[in-house]
C-alpha cells in the first residue's frame, strides 16, 4: 500500500532495539524490537495496560527508557544521552485529548512551534499554517478558539500543528477515542489521507475496520511486548498466538 | 568584611529562650482553641438564616482581615484602655489573636459548611433533626475535614504573627531575642536563632495538625 | 502642640499613609518579579534550582516577617551595605512577597492540564519556550484574582515595618499616640485607613474570582 519503496537494504526511520521502561517497580516495556521503514503505516494494538502508549510517547521522549536504544532517521536516542530538540523536530505526535493550546488561535496553535522553534518568519509561518489547516479541512476556521471547535476538529487542529513541523514519522495516541461516535469519521479520513500521502504513521488504535484498511503493517502488544506482528490480513485471519485470538474475539464481540 | 560569626554567647540566654518559645507555644495554643471555637461559632453565624447575624459576623471577618494584626494588637492593648478595659500584656496579645483567627477561621470554615452536598442537610432534616443538630452532626464533621489543610495554615500564620506580641511586651520568642541582643550586641546571630526556632516550631505545628488530621478524619472521609 | 483636633491627627496618619502605600507597590511589584523568577526555578526541570526555591519559599512562610525584618536589617550591613528602615523593608518585603506570590503561582501553573506541557514538548519547544508561550498565559489568568488578594497581606504586612523604625502609618499612630494620649481614636483611625485601603483589594478579588469561574 505505502508508495515507499520497502526492501530490506532500506535503513528504518525508526528504529527501536531492546527498550525497557518501568515505573517504580513495574516493568511496562520488556525489551521492544520494532523497525519501521519510511512511508510505512503501523497500527499498534493490544489490551488496555499492555504498553503501547508507554511505547509511542518513548520514541519522542516523552517517557524515559530504561534501556534500549531508539533511531529515529539517523537521531540516535540512548537513555543517556537525548537531544529532545533535533529529535522532536522529527517525531510528531497526537494525543488522546487534542491537548490544543486553549488560549490561543486554531492558526496560532499550528504557528507557535514554526515560530519559537523553527524560527521561520511571520509570512512563512503564516502560509506553513494556512495549508496545514486546508489539508485536515479546517483552512477557515484559521480564527477559531479551540472552544469554539468540535471535538474532530480540535483534534484535526492538533494534526495540523504536528504535520506543519514537517515531522518525519507521525505518532497518534488513540487519536479518537475521545471523540463522539458520529466525529470519529471525519479524523480518521484526515489519517487516510495521510497515509494514501506517504506519510509515516505509527497508531495506537481499537479501530480495527480502520487498522485493516489503512495499515501496512499490525502490531500486537502483549504484556509489555510485541507478541505477534504482521500484516493484517493475516494477523487477523490466522492470528499464531492464542493471546491474540482471544484479543480479536474480544474485540470483534464487541 | 572582617565580621566574625559568634553564636556561642548566646549559650548563656538559653533560658530566655526557653522561656520565649514556651510563651509562644502557650499563646498560639489557647488561642487557637479560643478562635478556632470562634470560628466555628462565626461560621454557624454567617451561614444561619437569622439575616442580621449574618452581617454583624460578616462585618467582623471584613474588618479583621482587612487590618493589620499589629494595629488591633495596639487597639487593644492601648486603646481599650480608654474604655477602662484593661488587659495584661498576655491576655491582650491572647485576644487579639483569638478575633484575628476567629475571623479567619470563620471565613474557612464557612466555604467548608458551603461545600455540603444540600442532600445530606436534607437527609438530616427528613430524620428529624433541628437545625443545630444537623450542624453539629452532618455538616460540621465533613467541613471540618476538607478544610484542615487551610486551617492548619491560617493557624501558622497566627503563630508567626505572634511575633509582634514583642511590641506589648509580651514575653514571647521575639520579645526574648529582642532581650538578649541588647545584653549581647550580636543581633543577627539572636534572630537568625530565633527564626530558626520559628521554622522549626511552623513545620511541628503542621506536622502536629497534619497527625491530628489523620487521627480525626481518617474515618470514612474521603479527602478530594 | 498640646490641642490636635482630629483633623491634625486625620490629616498627619493620611500623609504617613503615602509610605504604606509607596512600599506596598514596590513590594508588591518587586516582589511580583522576584516571585516570578521563583516560580520558575521553582518549577524547572533543574533539580537543583526546584529544591533552591523550595527551600526559599518554605523559610519565608515559615517565619514571622518581623524576624525577616530583623535579619535583613542586621545582616545588610554585615555584607557591607549601607542600610536603613527603608530599604530594610523594602527588600524583607520584597522577599516575603516573593515567596508567597510563587508559591500561589505554582498552584496556577499545576492547574494547567499535563496535557499541555506534553503537546508542547512534542513540538519540540524548551522548557522556557514552553513557559514563556504556553503554560504562564494559561496560569497568569487563573491567578489575579488570588494574586490581587494576597496585595491584601503585602499592605498589612508593611505595618511590621514601623518595628524596625520605618514612619508609615502605624508608626506614625505610635508617635502621634504618644503626642496626644489618644490612642483609642488614633489606632482607630490607623485601623480605617487600613481598611480603606485593603478593603477594595478584597473586593476586586473575589468580583475577579466570581468573574472567572463564570468564564470557566
Ligand atoms: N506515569 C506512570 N506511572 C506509573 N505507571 C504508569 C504510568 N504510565 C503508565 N503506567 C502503567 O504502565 C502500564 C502500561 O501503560 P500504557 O498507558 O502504556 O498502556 P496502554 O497499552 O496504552 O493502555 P490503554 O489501552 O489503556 O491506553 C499500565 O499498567 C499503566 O498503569
Ligand atoms: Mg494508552
Amino acid at each position: 500500500m505505502s508508495p515507499v519503496n520497502t526492501s530490506a537494504t532500506v535503513r528504518p526511520l525508526v528504529k527501536l532495539s531492546a527498550i525497557r521502561k518501568s515505573f517504580g517497580p513495574v516493568e511496562v516495556l520488556k525489551g521492544v524490537d520494532m523497525a519501521v521503514e519510511e512511508g510505512q503505516v503501523v497500527a499498534m494494538i493490544g489490551r488496555s495496560g499492555s504498553g503501547k502508549s508507554t511505547l509511542l510517547r518513548s520514541i519522542n521522549g516523552l517517557e524515559r527508557i530504561d534501556g534500549g536504544v531508539i533511531e529515529v532517521d539517523g537521531e540516535c536516542v540512548d537513555p543517556g544521552q537525548i537531544d529532545l530538540r533535533a529529535l522532536r523536530q522529527k517525531v510528531g505526535m497526537v494525543f488522546q485529548q487534542f491537548n490544543l493550546f486553549p488560549h490561543l488561535t486554531a492558526g496560532e496553535n499550528v504557528m507557535l512551534a514554526l515560530k519559537v522553534v523553527k524560527k521561520q518568519d511571520k509570512a512563512a509561518t503564516r502560509a506553513a499554517a494556512e495549508s496545514a489547516l486546508a489539508k485536515v479541512g479546517l483552512g477557515h476556521k484559521f480564527d477559531a478558539y479551540p472552544s469554539q471547535l468540535s471535538g474532530g476538529q480540535q483534534q484535526r487542529v492538533a494534526i495540523a500543528r504536528s504535520l506543519a513541523m514537517a515531522p518525519k514519522v507521525l505518532l497518534c495516541d488513540e487519536i479518537t477515542s475521545a471523540l463522539d461516535p458520529e466525529l470519529v469519521a471525519e479524523v480518521l479520513g484526515v489519517v487516510r489521507k495521510l497515509a494514501e500521502e506517504g506519510m509515516t504513521l505509527i497508531l495506537v488504535t481499537h479501530e480495527m475496520r480502520f487498522a485493516r484498511e489503512v495499515c501496512d503493517r499490525l502490531v500486537f502488544m502483549h504484556g509489555g511486548r510485541i507478541a505477534e506482528q504482521g500484516p493484517p490480513a493475516k494477523l487477523f485471519d490466522r492470528p499464531s498466538t492464542p493471546e491474540l485470538a482471544q484479543f480479536i474475539g474480544m474485540v470483534e464481540a464487541r | 568584611m572582617a565580621y566574625s560569626f559568634d553564636f556561642s554567647s548566646l549559650l548563656d540566654y538559653t533560658p530566655v529562650l526557653v522561656d520565649g518559645v514556651a510563651t509562644t507555644v502557650a499563646l498560639t495554643a489557647v488561642s487557637t482553641v479560643l478562635g478556632v471555637a470562634l470560628g466555628i461559632g462565626g461560621a454557624a453565624a454567617r451561614t444561619s438564616s437569622v439575616k442580621p447575624l449574618a452581617v454583624v459576623v460578616g462585618a467582623y471577618v471584613e474588618l479583621i482581615r482587612n487590618t493589620p494584626f499589629l494595629v488591633q494588637l495596639f487597639f487593644i492593648f492601648f486603646g481599650l484602655p480608654s474604655l477602662g478595659i484593661r488587659l495584661a500584656e498576655w491576655q491582650a496579645a491572647v485576644l487579639a489573636m483569638v478575633i484575628n483567627l476567629g475571623a479567619y477561621s470563620t471565613e474557612i470554615i464557612r466555604a467548608g459548611i458551603e461545600a455540603t452536598p444540600k442532600g445530606q442537610i436534607e437527609a438530616g432534616a427528613s430524620l428529624g433533626m433541628t437545625g443545630p443538630q444537623i450542624f453539629r452532626y452532618v455538616v460540621l464533621g465533613p467541613a471540618m475535614a476538607k478544610i484542615w489543610p487551610a486551617l492548619t495554615s491560617q493557624i501558622v500564620i497566627v503563630m508567626l504573627g505572634s511575633s509582634v506580641c514583642s511590641q506589648i511586651a509580651a514575653e514571647e520568642l521575639s520579645f526574648a531575642a529582642n532581650f538578649i541582643q541588647s545584653r549581647n550586641f550580636r543581633p543577627f546571630e539572636v534572630y537568625f536563632l530565633a527564626t530558626a526556632l520559628y521554622l522549626a516550631l511552623a513545620v511541628g505545628l503542621r506536622w502536629i495538625f497534619s497527625l491530628m488530621g489523620q487521627r480525626m478524619f481518617a474515618k470514612g472521609v474521603s479527602r478530594a | 502642640m498640646l490641642n490636635f483636633t482630629l483633623w491634625d491627627i486625620l490629616s498627619n496618619l493620611l500623609l504617613a499613609a503615602r509610605w504604606t502605600v509607596l512600599l506596598s507597590l514596590i513590594a508588591f511589584v518587586s516582589g511580583g518579579v522576584a516571585g516570578l523568577l521563583l516560580l520558575v526555578a521553582r518549577v524547572s526541570p533543574v533539580p537543583p534550582l526546584r529544591i533552591a526555591a523550595k527551600l526559599f519559599i518554605e523559610v519565608f512562610q515559615g517565619t514571622p516577617l518581623l524576624m525577616q525584618l530583623f535579619i535583613v536589617f542586621f545582616a545588610l550591613p554585615l555584607i557591607g551595605i549601607e542600610t536603613s528602615a527603608w530599604t530594610s523593608a523594602a527588600v524583607a518585603l520584597t522577599l516575603f512577597t516573593a515567596a508567597y506570590l510563587a508559591e500561589i503561582w505554582r498552584g496556577c501553573v499545576e492547574a494547567v492540564p499535563k496535557g499541555q506541557w506534553e503537546a508542547s514538548a512534542s513540538l519540540a519547544m524548551t522548557f522556557p519556550e514552553q513557559m514563556r508561550h504556553v503554560i504562564l498565559p494559561q496560569a497568569l489568568r487563573i491567578a489575579v484574582p488570588p494574586t490581587v488578594g494576597f496585595s491584601v497581606q503585602v499592605v498589612k504586612g508593611t505595618a511590621v515595618t514601623s518595628i524596625i523604625g520605618f514612619v508609615e502609618v502605624t508608626k506614625a499612630g505610635t508617635m502621634i499616640t504618644n503626642a496626644t494620649f489618644q490612642p483609642f481614636l488614633v489606632y482607630g483611625l490607623v485601623g480605617l485607613i487600613y481598611f480603606a485601603l485593603c478593603y477594595p483589594l478584597s473586593l476586586s478579588a473575589k468580583a475577579l474570582e466570581r468573574k472567572l469561574n463564570v468564564a470557566r
